[in-house]
């Protein structure tokens, strides 16, 4: 049985089923990210002191540099598609999911610093919070990179059978993706910088 | 969106130009936060280059400049409840309820009474 709507568009919305569902799930992730935010505004606004200079800014900015150019990256993936371009579109999205993987050991670096000196959540409001925010942040990338890992692997059949229903996977993967940049770009300065 | 194949090869030039613009501002960020500003004024600095850095990923490489009134629905209800969520933390800085009251010496009486 063929599912209607995974390429054409509704008439009612003119859009695939895909597209909007995509982002009715990114609406859903900006109220769950919103709430983080809320908590984090309310713990440091009722805070005596905030500690400052505690996390590495060098680290922080090059994760921020990775996360933009995995956007491009991502972005020129799908354009290749639409330019029938399968072998850029395969090196586009393989460099996205390798620059996933640098973010995450780069993370991972991190992470091990502070518990090593035995900052772990417990230790401060602040890394409570930090470690909340990144850490769900962190598995939102995890879960990016095994879609793209599908879509590089058995998931890439799809476009001899079904070009168009491919790119539209490629487009919203990437959607999803620039989300987790976008949190990532408000995410360093909240952290690292104020 | 461009779906036509000539109007994505006219983007990816554009796509290009906003990745560097980003890390530009990325370094802007960066510089601004050694600058050691007041709290009040580095903090409205990065939540502006933020904004527009995000702006900037939503309208292009999202393709939200040009998409489906259906989207644009969501994503303004998804606006209304997150300036709902943000305005939160001002409630409890609103929020009397356990503050302790000042105490009232001995004969004096609160005023009006």
């Amino acid at each position: 049985m063929n599912i209607p709507y995974t390429v054409e568009e509704r008439p009612d919305s003119g859009l695939a089923n895909g597209k909007l569902g995509i982002w009715l799930f990114l609406a859903s992730e900006v109220m769950l990210f919103g709430a983080l935010f809320s908590t984090y505004i309310i713990l440091r606004t009722g805070a005596t002191e905030w500690p400052h200079g505690e996390l590495s800014v060098p680290l922080g900015a090059l994760n921020t540099v990775l996360l933009i150019s995995s956007s491009v990256t991502m972005v020129m993936a799908w354009a290749m598609l639409k330019l029938h371009n399968w072998g850029r579109h395969r090196l586009y999205l393989l460099a996205t999911f390798a620059l996933a993987g640098i973010f995450l050991v780069n993370k991972y670096f991190e992470y091990s610093d502070h518990l090593a000196r035995g900052e772990g959540p417990s230790h401060s409001t602040f890394l409570a919070i930090y470690f909340t925010l990144t850490g769900l942040h962190g598995l939102h990338i995890v879960g990016g990179m095994v879609v793209m890992a599908y879509l590089l692997g058995p998931g890439a059949k799809l476009w001899k059978q079904n070009p168009d229903q491919f790119t539209n996977r490629i487009e919203y993967t990437g959607l999803y993706w620039h989300f987790v940049d976008l949190v990532w770009i408000f995410l360093f300065p909240v952290l690292y910088l104020l | 969106m461009h779906s036509d194949p000539a109007g994505v090869r006219a983007s990816l030039r554009k796509y290009v130009m906003i990745g560097a613009a980003l890390l530009v501002f990325t370094v802007i960020t960066v510089a601004a936060n050694r600058l050691h500003l007041a709290v009040p004024f580095a903090i409205t600095v990065a939540l502006i280059i933020a904004v527009t850095k995000g702006s900037m990923v939503a309208a292009v490489f999202m393709h939200l400049s040009n998409e489906k009134k259906w989207i644009y629905g969501a994503l303004l209800l998804t606006a209304i409840f997150f300036a709902v969520l943000m305005s939160v933390p001002f409630f409890t800085i609103m929020d009397s309820i356990g503050t302790p009251q000042p105490a009232i010496g001995v004969g004096e009486h609160p005023a009006g009474h």
